[in-house]
């Protein structure tokens, strides 16, 4: 089994109108820029994928990354827990000009809900939320005498995440803090696609040191010198 | 008038009371200050919601590993010892009540140890992060803040007005003017500024002050 694919373009060509996308993440580290770009060029060539739901802590910010998906008109719904960002206008624009979609949901309760999801476990109480006005038509059950509010899982069709190694059984391992949501995002999607800056063979990582292993993983291409978006933003790169 | 302390000298205040090897969570902007006023021989274990714990000062300019930031984004240097993990792992700290002292900013706190420190109102884009999960599980969940608003109206209230990120979750609040304990749904004074008397520190709070046999003098150093 071989779980690679020649290039990014083959790699985001199932992504269809109207998915659900978790993008991996926290601001720009995890950030997989080139996969989200791939997923641009082709709604730019072809008009899809369009209304998109995109899964990310953040909103985006600048014009790169998930705010160029937003300034390109792909996205219909943001469910974050932080939709602002040192240049977050993408997103508040159409936010504020109602036309995107936002459902806020706490940081912790947006990683367990996607963790749920690929763990089988359709809803789960936390103390996160209970009395708030996030917490309004969802039910709430004491539990040794505290409250807890209830959430669901939050599943995806396409998950795309970046990784710093990936043997080609879809094995990964992540670069510092940049594994953030990915592990629990590979899980969560019914097809996870991966981009790596190394592709090596069955047995190069060392077991001990696997992450994410490969049976939440179904493509993975490498980006053997990946952008890092808050380089990018440094630099004042626009990608339009 | 009284005078106050700045910023500067409530962070100083609230790190005197943190232990060698705490688990702490500082929430971003004016709790980060607290990492830098730790006393000699006290050295905390810092959390980031992004999945780093035992993470140290800024790297020098240049020097950015920009997969390498706090939860505020911020870049970041580790500690020996420190260790990365997965969100979900990450608030599983948070929630399974694993870190000793959480220490957040807010809008305002109410003697009931609600909390209102995400969202001023309906206006604008909002936006919520790791507020609402971080005031619940860690063992102590404390505040520094300014004693009144800018405007001059009180911080420390009976019931919060804006939206609240957690209910009766308060146990401790560091002011320019006071410390203050939250217990049995009241403020407890523990420490206040010296120059100021009880009466002047009650007219600008929100909330009837609990007045113990014993007040200690809130000192901080210059800074």
């Amino acid at each position: 089994m071989d779980k690679t694919v020649p290039n990014l373009a083959t790699a985001v060509a199932g992504i269809e109108d109207g998915m659900v996308v978790m993008v991996g993440g926290f601001g720009g580290s995890g950030a997989p820029i080139e996969l989200i770009h791939a997923l641009i060029d082709r709604f730019k060539a072809t008009g899809s994928p369009k209304n998109l739901t995109v899964v990310n802590n953040n909103a985006g910010n600048g014009r790169i990354g998930i705010a160029a998906m937003i300034d390109a008109g792909m996205v219909a719904k943001m469910i974050c827990s932080f939709p602002r960002s040192a240049d977050p206008r993408a997103f508040t624009e159409k936010y504020l000009a109602g036309e995107i979609g936002l459902e806020l949901v706490p940081q912790g309760t947006l990683a367990e809900r996607i963790r749920a999801a690929g763990a089988g476990i359709p809803a789960f109480y936390t103390p996160a939320s209970y009395g708030t006005d996030v917490a309004k038509g969802k039910p709430v059950a004491e539990f040794d005498g505290k409250h807890y509010v209830q959430e669901r899982w939050l599943k995806a069709d396409v998950a795309i995440l970046k990784a710093e190694l990936a043997d080609t059984l879809g094995n990964l391992t992540y670069r510092k803090a940049a594994r953030n949501f990915s592990p629990l995002m590979a899980a969560a999607a019914a097809k996870t696609i991966v981009q790596a800056t190394s592709i090596v063979q069955p047995g190069e990582i060392d077991p001990e040191h696997v992450v994410t292993p490969g049976i939440f993983v179904d493509g993975i291409v490498e980006v053997s010198d990946p952008k890092q978006e808050e380089a990018l933003m440094r630099e004042g790169v626009a990608y339009a | 008038m009284t005078s106050k302390l700045s910023n500067a000298q409530i962070a100083w205040r609230a790190a005197q009371d943190i232990e060698d090897g705490a688990y702490v969570n500082l929430g971003i902007g004016f709790p980060e200050m607290v990492a830098k006023f730790q006393p000699p021989g006290k050295q905390a274990i810092f959390h980031t919601e992004n999945g780093v714990l035992n993470f140290g000062e800024a790297p020098a300019a240049g020097e950015e590993d920009w997969d390498l930031i706090n939860a505020g984004k911020k870049a970041i240097t580790l500690r020996p010892g420190a260790a990365f993990f997965h969100h979900a792992d990450s608030f599983g700290m948070v929630r399974g009540g694993h870190l000793d002292v959480a220490i957040l900013g807010t809008y305002e706190v109410a003697e009931n140890g609600d909390l209102a420190n995400w969202s001023t109102g309906p206006k604008g884009v909002p936006a919520v992060g790791g507020a609402m999960d971080l005031v619940h599980g860690a063992k102590r969940v404390a505040v520094i803040t300014d004693h009144v608003t800018k405007d001059g109206k009180p911080k420390l209230v009976k019931r919060c007005s804006l939206p609240l990120t957690g209910v009766g979750c308060v146990t401790r609040v560091y002011t320019s003017l006071a410390v203050l304990d939250i217990e049995d749904e009241r403020f407890v004074l523990r420490e206040k500024l010296p120059s100021m008397s009880v009466e002047e520190l009650q007219a600008v709070t929100g909330a009837e002050l609990v007045l113990p046999d014993q007040i200690g003098d809130l000192v901080a150093p210059e800074l």
